[in-house]
């Protein structure tokens, strides 16, 4: 398992498995067969990085979360960056992988929200146009063999009803109850899930929120390319909103008992 | 010490993109005399992780035309899309549905266009042909494709395969003496074999589960053969004096 | 350019390296072992050790085993738990268990825990991670409860709660977001199975059933498919095959009864009181 943003969507060294632990999963090659791999060279590699995105379905819409930080690396670089974006009155998207190419995304939607008021039809995009759109963007860029580095996730309400979906640097798209990228579909959607999976209908807004503050607490704990300072947004009838930088309550002060890692007593 | 290797030769890093993936999951379909039987499992996965336990992968084309997807899943989606596009363009042109022959040879032209950007997809096309016979087309990614009575494509096909091989073809099975092995089995035992392929391969392959969708595609003027008295079931066409297309779901185990 | 040299180096021989790489680069990679692509745990609570872990085996995607058990025996009060490839988790569990008996007999003393654990990195770690085995280590000594991960190649970690495998990640979630100092015996259980069953259903590589191991100073009790939420269901057909389904090319018919005739030889019988 590789989870570093710098490493989504490229092959999988089966030669090397640091720890032995996991049968990697055989997965289609297509790296450089012959000698015209040195042709056109589009790739780039992700450079400034955001971790894991969170969000749940409940009953008056969705909740969604996203911590501030942006790694350069293994290097805390931008720690106020926000990766929650509302598009338009209907959605917000949030944002995992290159901050660049986000922010690219950003403006193309941008243009596009901008087109469609100035159309003045009397139509308004929501969370499924763009979740379609957004999927059509990448999809054409990693077939351009020139991916849009990121895992998006996009939230909505609109015409009474709630809209959460997935998109990736691959195209890949699919939609859940729960979703969680990066780091978090290993860490907190297992937690996600077993909070929300049955429940969708009937958890409250104060209930959503507990259940998304337990997991970025635990992401905090384990994620060591994430930062305790996040943003929660929320999507209803009413519009979309997003908090202001808030932070978990953590505790570190089991650490105090830990004595060395084998023998050691002292 | 002149056997030792330095580290650093030993392993180049790939750094190139891949723009493929696999998302795991199986697909399905049978023919029958005047039906066709078209499965898939729900689950999207990648590498160890769900994705998610509802996305499907077989669709419905037309009321006679019926199309499930494995492999890679945007490749799939993008797939599926524009079939659909095609048959569109051809209902305005033609003010009818393509037939199902067509449709097979339309999907093998779309798959051999990408023959050196492969959508990297197995398709399995079921329905029902003009002539009124169930009928089932199996492609491979890039476009080779055959009429068949049945077909198992993705994760689990090499686990389902040999077992509809067995069941449909009556392979290894000596018929008694003085009989012979039918033609095509009934609706209901078809139902019955796919619902047991499905629970075998979430058995035994970490790949398939969660949810099973089975489209079924009858004749036009074919009676139900007992598809009314089928759990759960629920009608999907259009109209109920052409070809009918019915869904049944079920659900599978989620480890 | 051949090099006749018969000098050979101290310390491993890595002659083979280059004739492996270029080998599995031209497409004839090492065997794939078995391998228990598994959700292994362990946790402290106030008078002991819970271990747990799932029963799946699996050999790429396609699973080997539906209730296989990788809660491994070390002594009366310490077990293992194995996640990596199974022969070499079942291996070394079974060596050191051997051993940790044999140092019983010599000290005269019930083995502890930190002896087991040093046992087992200082193998793993002669065998350079060649030996894929990831374990959670657990158990009550004369020092009191000890809870260890050794890693496969050797490096070990002390934790109130740990966990391993490729669901690992699923089931630290659950401690990270319940695990209390000082729970209670029937807390820490329910919460083992908790974190079992995060890995059984959201990872690929674990699923059936959960197993658990409760450790106390005075008492080991194994609990086996401790919980069974994924019973197989019933087919929609019976697959029964009629008398004379396969067919035949030759049939030939062997009599296995020995015939035998006895001829008495003139004399005594022998005597055979």
């Amino acid at each position: 398992m590789d989870h570093s943003p710098m490493n989504w969507g490229r092959p999988r060294n089966d030669a090397v498995d640091l720890y032995g632990t996991y049968p990697i999963p055989q997965r289609p090659y297509n790296g450089s067969k012959g000698s015209f791999s040195a042709g056109v060279q589009h790739t780039q590699q992700p450079i400034v990085t955001g971790t894991s995105v969170l969000a749940i379905k409940y009953k008056d819409g969705i909740m969604m979360a996203a911590d501030n930080l942006a790694s350069y690396g293994s290097l805390a670089r931008f720690k106020d960056v926000q990766r929650l974006q509302a598009v338009g009155d209907y959605t917000v998207i949030g944002a995992s992988g290159d901050m660049s190419d986000f922010q690219y995304i950003q403006t193309v939607l941008d243009e596009l929200m901008v087109d469609e008021f100035t159309a003045a039809d009397g139509h308004s995009l929501g969370p499924a146009e763009i979740h379609e759109y957004l999927s059509q963007i990448m999809y054409a860029r990693r077939s351009k063999m020139n991916p849009l580095w990121n895992s998006l996730l996009v939230g909505g309400f609109k015409d009474g009803k709630r809209f959460l979906a997935y998109v990736d640097l691959l195209g890949t798209t699919y939609s859940a109850s729960t979703l969680a990228t990066g780091y978090g579909s290993y860490i907190a959607q297992p937690l996600l899930r077993k909070a929300v999976e049955g429940y969708e209908d009937v958890l409250t807004e104060e209930e959503a929120l507990k259940i998304i503050e337990d997991s970025m607490k635990v992401l905090y704990y384990r994620d060591a390319r994430s930062l305790n300072k996040y943003q929660v947004a929320k999507i209803t009838a009413a519009g979309t909103s997003i908090s202001e930088s808030r932070s978990a309550e953590t505790i570190w002060s089991f650490a105090e008992d830990i004595r060395g890692y084998g023998a050691q007593t002292q | 010490m002149p056997d030792m290797v330095p580290m650093s030769v030993a392993q180049p890093q790939e750094r190139q993109f891949n723009p493929y993936s696999d998302n795991g999951g199986t697909i399905l379909a049978v023919a029958g005399a005047n039906f066709s039987v078209i499965a898939g499992d729900t689950r999207q996965s990648e590498g160890y992780s769900i994705q998610t336990r509802y996305a499907p992968k077989v669709f419905r084309l037309t009321d006679k035309a019926v199309l499930a997807v494995n492999g890679f899943a945007a490749d799939g989606n993008m797939f599926v899309k524009k079939v659909k596009q095609r048959l569109e363009w051809y209902r305005h042109a033609h003010s009818k549905d393509m037939p199902l022959r067509a449709v097979a040879r339309l999907i093998q032209s779309m798959l051999y266009a990408r023959r050196f950007f492969p959508y990297y997809v197995y398709n399995i096309l079921g329905g029902i042909e003009e002539d009124g016979s169930g009928a089932v087309y199996s492609f491979d990614p890039v476009g080779s494709y055959e009429r068949e009575a049945c077909r198992a494509a993705g994760a689990a096909s090499s686990l389902v395969q040999p077992f509809l091989d067995n069941q449909i073809y009556f392979k290894n099975q000596t018929p008694a003496p003085g009989t012979s092995h039918p033609a095509h089995l009934a609706l209901t035992d078809v139902l019955a074999l796919v619902i047991d392929s499905f629970t075998s391969a979430t058995e035994r392959h970490i790949e398939v589960g969660d949810g099973l969708e089975m489209y079924v595609v009858l004749a036009k003027g074919s009676p139900l053969q007992g598809l009314e008295l089928v759990q759960g079931v629920q009608e999907m066409s259009t109209t109920t004096d052409g070809e009918r297309v019915f869904i049944v779901r079920r659900n599978l185990k989620r480890d | 350019m051949a090099s006749s040299s018969v000098y050979s180096s101290p310390g491993f021989d890595f002659s083979n390296q280059l004739r492996n790489n270029f080998l599995s680069e031209k497409g004839l990679p090492l065997p794939k072992a078995t391998s228990t692509g598994t959700t292994i745990v362990g946790c402290l609570f106030e008078d002991g050790i819970v271990l747990g872990a799932d029963t799946r085996a699996t050999e790429g995607p396609i699973v080997a085993d539906k209730n296989c058990e990788k809660i491994h025996y070390i002594s009366e009060s310490i077990r293992c738990c194995g996640a990596g490839t199974a022969a070499d988790t079942e291996f070394t569990t079974a060596l050191i268990s051997s051993n940790i008996e044999l140092h019983a007999l010599h000290t005269g003393r019930k083995p502890r825990v930190v002896t087991a654990m040093t046992m087992l990195k200082q193998m793993l770690f002669q065998y350079q991670g060649h030996i894929g085995a990831a374990l959670v280590l657990g158990g009550v000594d004369a020092t009191g409860p000890n809870l260890f991960t050794i890693h496969p190649h050797g490096s070990t970690d002390k934790l109130p709660y740990v966990t391993m495998g490729s669901g690992s990640l699923a089931a630290m979630a659950v401690f990270e977001s319940s695990w209390r100092p000082n729970m209670s015996r029937d807390e820490a259980l329910t919460l083992v199975k908790h974190a079992i069953s995060a890995g059984i259903f959201n990872d690929l590589g674990s699923g059936s059933n959960v197993d658990a191991c409760i450790i106390t100073a005075t008492h080991t009790e194994m609990l086996r498919n401790v919980e069974m939420p994924n019973q197989r269901v019933e087919k929609e057909k019976k697959y029964g095959f009629r008398r004379g389904t396969t067919a035949w090319k030759r049939e030939t018919v062997k009599s296995l009864i020995v015939e035998e005739e006895i001829t008495h030889v003139l004399g005594e019988a022998m005597d055979t009181t």
